[in-house]
């Protein structure tokens, strides 16, 4: 192929911008963006917080949960213009800074909770949202699955998922409701 | 000794860059300058396009490029045919842009390369196409009258390929028959809808004349060569990576989908890498499907309840194109006897093109379908004569001395005879039954009844045919630095877990821990011979592929051990990422003796230092390095089986249906399956279960809803119907294991054998539950509660 | 999946948000954004400007009053279904609440937002119908409380103008010794309810029933209030033939036509079935009055 010149191309759409100042995983954040990115892509392509994942941009399949303000929400279902001012927390922050594995991941890893991994995420913020929540937690079979629900997952027919909660909670000492 | 490493459950190498979020998937890949694209698709099934007009598209500020069929060149041509065969009347393969007619709804028509997607999305909805619709026949068996409105004009009765596959003498076992039943049973369209949507992006380094694509593909080596074929380039200038991949389940494996020419096309063209990251509604309507087939099938029997023939005829709807050939209904077609001695087989289908979504391989491939038309037809004919639904097939399998079992006639996807290898299939069923409590489900049944409720039991047998060849290569090399083990192979993985499986087999043969040994897979540069992940094939082809490659290192390892320490090659054993003399303390590291098996040494590092203390590794006089020698310790083969593996399994469940809201809940369900040996039990659970899953989405959700003018109505996964975790019970999983005599390592694939018999199981047991309503019957899945409500209303109920 | 573009504005006062919609016809109100945002990245919605009602101040909190209780728009579901003071109020509530969505969703979903929605399957809507409550709205020209039976006109339809905020929604409590009961059919769990029935009854000292209110989602365009029946159960002992009677009054109100899930005969099939099973666990849980 005969080398040509490289084309100017514009590097951003012209949509109207929206400053934003949030905190995401402890770090305070400022940037510009378009008024209709949302909160997924923001994460993603603006942070590099690619750890979350996008299943399906309707709110059904969960990949993309975050914790915001404290509780599982999904990132495709939230403009980043909304969350201004808000505390996000991704997968990102969930492991020790030396990469020690959170015991929810830990959970997952024992138990052969993940195939694909590309739920997992989602999961595990979802998990460890409920698990900060002071309502109680319920460790039965069905109790898990009304927590699991919400969250897709396309590989392992969720028992092992089911198992890494219940064993999540004992390594957190979390004790049945 | 070290602990055996195959068979072990153990924990995935893999996991935990996954769990903190750190994995790479196409989409996470760091491509600065990225464009990204969107399709403008046909919101028609069939239409004839008068015009496209671009204009006020390519204006729209932020828009970088775009391309309809007119502007791609070359590339405007129907894409490859990959698996020809004489059956196919009429081919036919999408373009990469329709030019003058669209053929289903979902159709690419033209491709925007824009700064990014929003604005793309914004341009795709500003071209302005002028279609002239055309009618469209949505039923597979309309669809084949005379006159019905034609998928491609060219092509009459919309027939795609007509086959017959013949096995003994089916007319004479017709004829001395003492009883024959016959149904008609269809299975829905369905999808395969991985958590990740396809993801496609590319990046044209001119000065190197190098072209890397990241695809999320379950075949990054076909990819390659196609690639490096159509844009003229050699193979070496062509990267392919299939990074992480949010699962696949057969939908990514098509050679091609548009977007895998285009958007390298566009890479290289406008000198920007450029992204196309599929949606979940574009998977919907342009990732391929599969499932419909309607089967009429009849059974040939005794009084005994032996099935001495069987007769089927099927259509199979193969959407608007047959890039895959006939393969998913071949699979149907040579699966249809099951686990059943059955000696006499006619087999008949007629694949059909409807306006939809091109239909290939999804988990299971034609084996669920299948399954569903020969197991109800035992049931039923289990109770026409009056026999216990156990007791007929435990008189109709194949007993375990009639191994290898050959169906003359029958050839198999791999253009093989469907020859069952191995298998306990009576002792099978026979766990089923007491892990169900069959025996006394008759009491509990009656006294749940008794309560109002409606318990039933339902069971399905069945076969898969796995590992299909032609190859797969493995590639071992034990690094001189650290000692760890490389490992490549030509698959790529959606999270099944070779990593995993293939460090076991390595870690068995040179001593090392699984944790050592490191799968490189996915990437063209790392290895480039090989097929491509499908077929339930890893284990069986690349599996043995690597073990006859890492006992080729290993022989080389004890023997360059056995020169460093002077010893004799038998007393040498490997274990804990050294060579040990047996039964002493003397040992040298792997690490060492890959560095003394370079005759060029540097002495940078501790195994170098280690090596020097050592005996040469090489003992010989001459050149350095020894004519026929290589250096280092490494090694690559290739296993090519001969034939499919048979794996199989028995499924059974307890169901309650509730007749006022129509609902079916799964108390209990139970998988006894066999593939040969297992490398890691847990993954293989997981793959079981992760099938069960989808069968239990296929059996009583999921259902791809075309409507009469071929809109498909619920494209989204808040209508297609994906299960929850609410909607999947408890399952217990026991395994036998009798091995393969056709490898090495015994072992049988697992893929796509846990999603094949839940239909037919749930089926079963929705028919036994309401049975106080009488002999209902359901023979179409999934089952609905509109289904069963129709059902019970026609029964006056 | 990408939405088209709009403005966005987060205003801090109710006057400045209900100018902004007076301004821009194709305005729309963003509050939890849990129904909108979808529609928005599939651009079934394509709103010209998103009001942003989260900074408005006065629009959060949850007040049980004597007779009602307040939920002010912006509470989100979660809150709602988990507020203690709620729960011994109205335990009809909490029984609702736990078939809506799933917990991520219900953490930012707006009870308010989904009654302004108006989806005919959804819960929130039922509820408010089955219970007589109402909405208060706030508009150019001041405030109106509008009742359920006349908030929710169609489909996706209610009497909210476009200049006008729902500020709060008031769900009355149940009368004393009333019995209640919710459940719903979906083909998974959390999905939009298939047919969904709620109902609130009393017993009398001499077992005839009274104050019978049965509501049912899924039906029809907007949450019905199955009055036939209601009329038919007051004053009976709930017997099969009472029931017989009430369910064959109600079957009239399927309209919902066939859709991708199920089909209109089985819509019938489900209420029957639904008003059977929830009359019986209202009456179950009802205590006897004078």
């Amino acid at each position: 192929m005969t080398r040509m010149i490289k084309p100017a191309i514009a590097d951003r759409s012209a949509d109207a911008q929206v400053e934003v100042a949030l905190t995401v995983n402890g770090e305070a954040v400022r940037r510009s963006v378009s008024v209709r990115l949302l909160l997924s892509d923001f994460l993603r392509h603006e942070l590099g917080l690619t750890g979350t994942h996008v299943g399906c941009e309707h709110g059904v399949c969960g990949c993309c949960t975050v914790l915001i303000d404290g509780k599982p929400g999904r990132s495709c279902l939230t403009l980043a213009a909304q969350a201004n001012g808000y505390s996000i927390r991704t997968i990102e922050s969930v492991a020790a800074a030396d990469g020690t594995l959170h015991p929810v991941q830990q959970a997952f890893k024992e138990c052969h909770g993940l195939q694909c991994g590309y739920c997992t995420p989602g999961m595990v913020m979802n998990i460890l949202g409920r698990f900060e929540e002071k309502e109680p937690l319920d460790l039965s079979d069905d109790g898990i699955r009304e927590l699991l629900s919400g969250n897709l997952c396309r590989c392992t027919g969720y028992l092992n998922i089911i198992a890494a909660v219940r064993r999540a909670a004992e390594l957190l000492g979390k004790t049945p409701a | 000794m070290s602990t055996r490493m195959f068979g072990a459950r153990i924990e995935r190498n893999v996991d935990p860059k996954l769990l903190r979020g750190e994995g790479a998937f196409v989409d996470d890949i760091p491509l600065p300058d990225a464009l990204h694209v969107a399709f403008l698709r046909s919101p028609h099934a069939r239409a004839r396009i008068n015009s496209i007009d671009t204009a006020a598209a390519k204006a729209s500020s932020g828009v970088v490029a775009i391309y309809t069929c007119d502007d791609i060149g070359a590339l405007d041509v129907e894409m490859p045919l990959l698996i020809p065969h004489p059956s196919m009347t009429n081919p036919q393969t999408q373009r990469p842009l329709a030019r003058g007619d669209v053929h289903y709804v979902g159709q690419t028509i033209a491709m925007v390369v824009a700064v990014d997607r929003y604005i793309a999305e914004d341009a795709a909805a500003l071209i302005e196409v002028d279609y002239a619709p055309l009618p469209v026949e949505m039923d597979i068996v309309k669809a084949l009258d005379d006159g019905a409105p034609r998928v491609h004009a060219a092509i009459p009765n919309n027939l795609a390929a007509h086959f017959v596959q013949t096995s003994g003498d089916p007319d004479g076992a017709f004829a001395a028959a003492e009883h024959v039943t016959k149904i008609t049973v269809q299975v829905d369209r369905s999808t395969a809808a991985p958590m990740e949507c396809r993801a496609v992006a590319a990046r044209w380094e001119a000065v190197t004349g190098e072209l890397t694509v990241w695809d999320g593909t379950q075949a990054p080596i076909s990819v390659r060569g196609g690639l490096a074929s159509v844009f003229g380039l050699d193979e070496d200038k062509v990267r392919v990576i299939a990074p992480d991949v949010g699962g696949g389940f057969g939908q990514k494996v098509l050679l091609f989908y548009p977007d895998e020419l285009l958007v390298p096309m566009a890479a290289m063209q406008l000198g920007r890498p450029v992204k196309y990251i599929e949606d979940r509604r574009e998977n919907f309507i342009g990732s391929s499907q599969e499932r419909t087939q309607i089967h009429t099938i009849e059974l040939a029997a005794l009084k005994s309840g032996e099935v001495i023939g069987l007769r089927d005829f099927f259509l199979h709807d193969t959407g608007a194109f047959i890039p895959y050939g006939i393969a998913v209904a071949q699979v149907a077609s040579t699966s249809i006897a099951g686990p059943y001695r059955i000696p006499n087989i006619f087999v008949e289908f007629k694949a059909v093109y409807t306006p939809t979504v091109q239909v290939t391989p999804y988990r299971g491939c034609g084996r669920p379908q299948a399954c569903f038309a020969l197991e109800r037809a035992m049931d039923q004919l289990a109770q026409e004569l009056g026999l216990d639904r156990f007791e007929i097939r435990r008189r109709n399998l194949v007993a375990d001395n009639q191994f290898p079992y050959a169906r003359e006639g029958l050839l198999f996807a791999d253009g093989l005879k469907v020859t069952l290898d191995s298998g306990q299939y009576g002792k099978a069923l026979a766990m089923a039954a007491t892990e169900l409590g069959a025996e006394n489900f008759a009491v509990a049944q009656a006294k749940a009844l008794s309560d109002g409720r409606y318990l039933g039991l339902g069971l399905a047998c069945y076969v898969e045919g796995t590992g299909l060849g032609p190859y797969e290569g493995g590639h071992v090399k034990i690094h001189p630095i650290t000692g760890k083990v490389y490992v490549n192979t030509g698959l790529s993985t959606q999270g099944q877990g070779h990593d995993t499986v293939f460090a076991q087999i390595v870690a068995d043969q040179l001593g090392v821990s699984p944790q050592d040994v490191i799968v490189v897979e996915g990437d063209t540069k790392a290895f480039d011979w090989g097929v491509a992940t499908f077929a339930s094939r890893a284990a069986v082809v690349s599996g043995n592929a690597i073990h006859k490659t890492a006992a080729t290192v290993r022989k080389k390892v004890l023997q360059a051990a056995a020169n460093m320490l002077d010893a004799d090659i038998d007393s040498i054993e490997l274990r804990d990422s050294a060579a040990w003399i047996k039964g002493s303390n003397r040992f040298v590291p792997l690490a060492a003796i890959a560095t003394a098996s370079n005759p060029l040494r540097y002495a940078f590092n501790k195994a170098a230092q280690a090596a020097t203390q050592f005996a040469p590794a090489s003992k010989h006089d001459g050149p350095p390095l020894a004519e026929g020698e290589a250096p280092g310790l490494e090694a690559t083969d290739y296993y090519s089986p001969s034939q499919s593996t048979w794996a199989y399994g028995v499924h059974g469940a307890i169901v309650e249906v509730d007749p006022g809201l129509c609902t079916v809940k799964i108390k209990k369900y139970v998988c006894i399956h066999d593939c040969g040996n297992m490398i890691n039990p847990m993954l293989v659970e997981g793959q079981v279960m992760g099938g069960i899953a989808q069968g239990i989405g296929g059996a009583l959700y999921e259902h791809l809803d075309y409507q009469s003018d071929g809109n498909l109505a619920n494209a989204s996964l808040m209508d297609f119907l994906v299960p929850y975790a609410t909607e999947i019970p408890n399952v217990s999983i026991l395994h036998l294991e009798t091995p393969s005599p056709l490898n090495a390592l015994g072992v049988k694939g697992v893929g796509e054998a846990g999603c094949i018999a839940v239909g037919a199981v749930i089926a079963s047991g929705v028919e036994d539950a309401l049975r106080p309503f009488g002999a209902l019957r359901f023979h179409q899945v999934p089952l609905s509660p509109t289904m069963i409500a129709d059902v019970l209303e026609r029964a006056g109920h | 999946m990408k939405p088209s573009i709009f403005g966005y504005e987060a205003p801090t006062t109710l006057e400045a948000a209900i100018s902004l919609l007076a301004g821009d016809p194709d305005a729309m109100v963003l509050a939890g954004g849990q129904t909108l945002l979808p529609a928005m990245n599939f651009r079934a919605a394509n709103p010209s400007l998103l009001v942003d009602i989260q900074h408005i101040q006065g629009l959060r909190g949850i007040a049980v009053g004597s007779d009602a209780i307040i939920v002010k728009a912006m509470v989100r579901h979660r809150e709602f279904e988990l507020d203690e003071e709620v729960k011994r109020a109205n335990p009809l509530i909490a029984e609702v609440m736990q078939h809506v969505a799933h917990i991520p969703i219900r953490n930012r979903g707006t009870v308010v937002g989904s009654l302004c929605h108006a989806d005919p399957s959804a819960e929130m809507p039922l509820l408010l119908a089955l219970l007589g409550g109402s909405v208060v709205a706030q508009g150019p020209s001041g405030s109106r409380e509008i009742a359920a039976e006349k908030f929710f006109q169609s489909f996706l339809t209610t009497a909210r103008n476009h200049d006008e905020i729902v500020v709060e929604a008031r769900f009355p409590l149940l009368p004393a010794g009333a019995g209640w009961a919710f459940d719903e059919v979906t083909r998974r769990h959390g999905d939009y309810a298939v047919v969904g029935v709620g109902c609130v009854l009393a017993l009398h000292r001499s077992g005839r029933a009274t104050g019978v209110r049965i509501a049912a989602c899924g039906i029809a365009d907007r949450p019905i209030r199955l009055k036939d029946a209601e009329t038919i159960l007051n004053g009976t002992t709930l017997g099969p033939l009472d029931l017989d009677a009430a369910v064959a009054a109600s079957l009239v109100a399927v309209t919902q036509p066939d859709d991708t899930n199920v089909s209109q005969s089985y819509r019938r099939r489900a209420l029957g079935t639904l008003i059977r099973r929830m009359v019986a666990r209202a009456a179950q849980r009802a205590e006897t009055v004078a």
